[in-house]
């Protein structure tokens, strides 16, 4: 196997700050789903419940406590990633432009096995993915808080439609945040060569 | 001298702070997912627990500097009440207490001025005022209702409370008993309420406080204490924040 140039001092692919950030944030997410799995099993919005199993709490009273605890880890978290994001001209550089004719040509390619993984440039889908899971915590947190302040935030509130609505607002950006980890996680471990440089941030040398 | 009303937590943590340890423990604090798929067990659930309970403290606070004390609660038209309203409690509906309305006095102690007992007739000589808000419960369900009876704010300045206490307390015929912090005992729409749906809601007199979750606002009162002391509640000593406000 032949070294290209750059492969002794491989190339920093993401950040510090990028994948700190980001394992934080799983961890937060992953509190935040779990435990409000359990929150909504105490008044299901539909006629389903999520099995006791994969909640977090043990009950209601524990769940809300991981739930209001992983707050404050999801919102500061995701506060400095998105400062950094902008300031550094990281969303700019990593994710614009999006098309979503082009994401669907790579998904497209990507299911026929022809789409190529370039370390350090996400393709069209990854960029319209990314964005939308983005703006899919966003919406949890804001409907989050419509519903935790229907008072003190009564705006917010009216705004997600009103209390009742907000509930809704907050299960379906939750569901949209899920089906994304569903596929994000199924091609982190399916991919070969994208999780290690999620840790190390080098891109790995080429095969 | 007296702490300001604004006060924080902090001064009261200490005597919480072994009441939270056992707190969740009892309950079980059941850590099944993350176990599971972390394929370890997270063996020191006091650590755990303590930080959970040092963060629900922190969220005391938070809510305690978000409270806007003349920020009302949205109101709704007499069409928008929610019937049947649902029943709930840390009991079966069968099983609410039947008080009598002729010989019930309300009881009053701690830091008040005229601790002189108070019957119905007293109560309903007092203003009366109607109220059509939403009661949100902490399982996340939430109904319209109406309710009617003394400004909260009201009666404890005619009964000579001390409003630069920290907490107002309630204990209740059913066994249950709350507190909450006096800015929200002195909003506007916070209700001493006589007149409701039906007398399983709390007959003869409930709290009516739009500015919190449903399970601080206790029925069935038989006494209201004024106090600095933290005074907890039922299901806050179980492990619900105690603030709880909305």
């Amino acid at each position: 196997m032949v070294d290209e140039a750059g492969a002794r001092t491989p190339r920093i692919i993401h950040p510090l700050y990028i994948r700190v950030t980001h394992w934080v944030n799983a961890v937060a997410i992953f509190v935040m789903v779990l435990s409000g799995w359990r929150i909504y099993n105490a008044s299901p919005l539909f006629h389903f419940e999520f099995p006791a199993g994969f909640t977090l709490g043990g009950w209601l009273a524990g769940a809300l406590a991981w739930h209001f605890a992983a707050m404050w880890l999801l919102a500061l978290n995701g506060i400095a990633y998105l400062a950094y994001c902008v300031v550094s001209g990281h969303f700019r550089r990593r994710f614009l432009p999006i098309s979503l004719r082009r994401a669907l040509d790579d998904i497209i390619l990507a299911s026929q096995g022809r789409l190529d993984h370039a370390p350090g440039r996400y393709n069209a889908a990854q960029r319209l993915l990314y964005v939308g899971v983005i703006l899919a915590v966003i919406v949890a947190v804001l409907s989050g808080l419509a519903i935790w302040k229907p008072v003190q935030l009564q705006a917010l509130t009216a705004l997600m439609g009103g209390y009742e609505s907000a509930r809704r607002v907050h299960f379906f950006a939750m569901a949209a945040i899920v089906a994304f980890l569903i596929v994000h996680i199924g091609l982190a471990v399916a991919v070969k060569g994208v999780l290690a440089p999620m840790f190390t941030g080098r891109a790995e040398a080429p095969r | 001298m007296k702490p300001s009303r604004r006060a924080s937590l902090s001064a009261f943590r200490p005597q919480i702070t072994q009441l939270e340890r056992r707190l969740f423990l009892k309950q079980g604090l059941s850590l099944g997912a993350l176990s599971l798929l972390s394929g370890c067990t997270l063996k020191d659930d006091d650590a755990v627990d303590r930080l959970l309970f040092a963060m629900s403290r922190f969220n005391d606070k938070m809510q305690a500097a978000l409270f806007d004390p003349s920020r009302l609660a949205p109101t709704y038209a007499e069409a928008d009440v929610t019937a049947p309203f649902p029943f709930n409690a840390y009991y079966e509906e069968k099983d609410v207490p039947r008080i009598d309305g002729e010989s019930y006095r309300l009881q009053l102690s701690g830091l008040i001025a005229d601790k002189r007992p108070w019957s119905l007739e007293e109560l309903r000589a007092l203003p009366q005022s109607t109220q059509i808000t939403r009661l949100v419960c902490v399982e996340g369900w939430s109904a319209i209702g109406k309710w009617r009876g003394v400004s909260f704010r009201h009666f404890l300045e005619r009964i000579g409370a001390d409003l630069t206490a920290r907490y107002v307390g309630f204990k209740c015929a059913d066994k249950y008993y709350s507190s909450i912090d006096t800015p929200s005992a002195l909003h506007p729409q916070t209700l001493l309420a006589l007149d409701f749906a039906d007398a399983k809601f709390g007959y003869p007199l409930r709290l009516r406080i739009p500015t919190k979750l449903g399970f601080k606002n206790p029925k069935f009162i038989h006494e209201i204490f004024v106090t600095n002391d933290y005074a907890g509640g039922y299901w806050e000593d179980k492990g619900y924040n105690w603030f709880s406000g909305s």
